[in-house]
């Protein structure tokens, strides 16, 4: 019977059932776009014959890259976004400072459970933890798909991943994530989804889902997907309104593997450069000194990692070989982080606090890595150059480790910061 | 379809991060983006390269982002094709999707060095390394992508066809 990719692609397809490795035409619930893809896209759509977007009601555009931008190029293309926004009757428009767009999209209410999300981004996987279909393409996919509301996807085999055991103090999501990586490896899911099973999945919040979601493309994954649950249709119920289509695997559903990963005894982990397997645990990493480190994006931006950050940095000062940059994922982050006091408590330990966006995320914007710098991030890769300078280190780790290694300068478990 | 070329030969993992680095995602003009190629993974690629160059990876080549911009820089500066053992998924639908084939091959990365002449039947399946004889076969594409290539990518293709 069928995994969840297989049962939510049959009803997008309008077929009875689907098995992985069909070919179908899905119809696309949402399309995500953001300010560095969606100007190819545009072209596309319109080389493609099409003036209109096909339903300016499920295209959702955020301005979340180079924003604000940091030159002339990027002012520019923001301004033939925006154009095009008006010129095609969009609503759903995100200009700069409304946050990252994977954190945007669900806080807005805008994705539900069985739903096909397509994006222009290949993190637009995180939406699997709200049990929808969510893939990244590139931008004349996305033409495609603002020209006529479909795409043509190959149903993914899936490999199951049950997580079990006890999480240790100071162990979180992104240690899951990590150690799932590390076992499955960069490619090994290429092609592939993941699907997200056991007790340390369903104890987790709807924030660690989405991490565990949005890091399935770093082992080349088409998407990534959680079951749905009361927990799931609370989250949705502040945001948006029911009924929640139930969105589980079949229980004799055909996987192509299973990892079972049991996180008894597990320390934080260490994505190393410049792999995100290249997976260590914190203790083994013998006192990496580091120059930044940057606590943001759509992997672990959110509040949860805020409040990580916050136990380790509040009431302490940030050593100073290190400089910290921290850019909540959202404006309404930022706004419960600045109401908690969390802010306040960065800024007065010497961190730097910037407007949501993808910041160092990506290399494009601010909090750059000079030549022989090394930096640790929460976000989701280290490749070499990705964050400045080739000649630069970058080390992948929770809000906790991040917050830690600020403090004593080198890549520090948090208990030992404390 | 036989295109003939010279290899550029690289190995696994081969990032769009590498191919063109993500502070250029803000250009929107394919010669812009051509200029920054390789830029600092392989600085010799743009100052050597020919038209009709052939690149050469191992496996997962293109991980990473979904920006068009790498394929695109390929592209712009004449590439004809990309050969790998495999590809990250979003990189391989943006390649055929502009129409540059991407073509799996198995055992390509062991049989040809930097340099080499390759004579590649797209369509048939066979790559022949002229410069040591060597032939190698490969599952040819299935026939939507070839028409999806012919067309000159899927935006061309798309404009012809009511059905989609």
């Amino acid at each position: 019977m069928s995994t969840i990719s297989e049962l939510i692609l049959a009803r997008a397809s309008g077929q009875e059932s689907t098995n992985a490795g069909d070919f179908i035409k899905a119809e696309v619930d949402v399309a995500l776009n953001h300010d560095v893809t969606s100007v190819l896209a545009f072209e596309a759509m319109r080389e493609m014959g099409a003036d209109r977007v096909w339903d300016p009601d499920k295209v959702i555009m955020i301005l979340d890259h180079v924003a604000p931008p940091s030159s002339v190029n990027a002012a520019r293309v923001h301004n033939v976004i925006r154009n095009f926004i008006r010129e095609q009757d969009m609503k759903n428009f995100f200009d700069v400072n409304s946050g990252v767009c994977h954190q945007v999209l669900p806080e807005h209410g805008f994705v539900k459970p069985g739903m096909v999300v397509i994006g222009a981004d290949s993190h637009t996987c995180t939406h699997g933890a709200f049990g929808a279909f969510a893939t990244g393409v590139g931008s004349t996919d996305m033409g495609a798909v603002l020209a006529r509301g479909k795409t043509w996807l190959k149903v993914p085999e899936t490999i199951k991943v049950n997580v079990n055991g006890k999480m240790g103090n100071h162990v979180h999501p992104k240690d899951v994530i990590l150690a799932i990586a590390k076992e499955i490896g960069v490619s090994g899911a290429t092609y592939m989804s993941l699907e997200y099973h056991g007790d340390v999945v369903r104890n987790m919040t709807i924030a660690g889902r989405m991490t565990l979601c949005n890091m399935a493309i770093e082992m080349g994954g088409k998407a990534g997907l959680c079951e749905t649950d009361d927990k799931l249709y609370k989250w949705l119920d502040q945001r948006t309104s029911g009924p929640y289509e139930e969105v589980m695997a079949d229980e004799d559903a055909t996987y192509k593997s299973v990892l079972n990963l049991d996180m008894t005894g597990k320390e934080p982990q260490i994505a190393c450069p410049h792999n995100v397997d290249n997976v260590r645990p914190v203790s083994e990493l013998n006192k990496v000194k580091i120059n930044q480190a940057f606590i943001g994006s759509c992997t672990n931006g959110r509040l949860e990692d805020m409040k990580q950050a916050h136990e380790v940095l509040k009431g302490k000062t940030i050593h100073p070989d290190v400089r910290v940059l921290i850019v909540p994922a959202s404006r309404a982050i930022m706004k419960q982080a600045i109401t908690e006091g969390i802010i306040t408590d960065f800024i007065d330990a010497g961190a730097t606090v910037s407007n949501p966006s993808c910041a160092a995320c990506f290399g494009g914007h601010i909090g750059l890595l000079g030549p022989g710098e090394k930096g640790i991030a929460t976000s989701n890769r280290n490749f070499r150059g990705r964050q400045g300078s080739p000649d630069a280190e970058v080390y992948l780790s929770s809000a906790a480790v991040a917050a830690a290694s600020a403090l004593t300068g080198y890549i520090t478990h948090p208990e030992a910061a404390q | 379809m036989k295109l003939t070329g010279h290899v550029w030969k690289y190995g696994d993992d081969i990032n769009t991060d590498y191919i063109i680095p993500g502070r250029y995602m803000e250009l929107t003009d394919p010669a812009e983006m051509a200029e920054k190629v390789f830029e600092e993974h392989d600085p010799a690629f743009r100052e050597g390269v020919k038209p009709g160059d052939i690149v050469v990876g191992r496996t997962n080549f293109g991980c990473g982002s979904s920006r068009e911009h790498a394929p695109i820089a390929l592209t712009g500066n004449g590439v004809s094709m990309v050969l790998a053992e495999s590809f990250a998924r979003i990189f391989y639908r943006n390649a055929i999707n502009i129409g540059l084939p991407a073509l799996e091959c198995p055992g390509i990365h062991d049989a040809v060095e930097k340099g080499d002449k390759l004579e590649v039947d797209v369509t048939g399946g066979v790559v022949k390394n002229l410069a040591n004889g060597k032939e190698l076969k490969f599952k040819p594409l299935p026939e939507f992508m070839v028409e999806v290539l012919n067309a000159g990518g899927l935006a061309p293709y798309l404009n012809k066809t009511e059905e989609w």
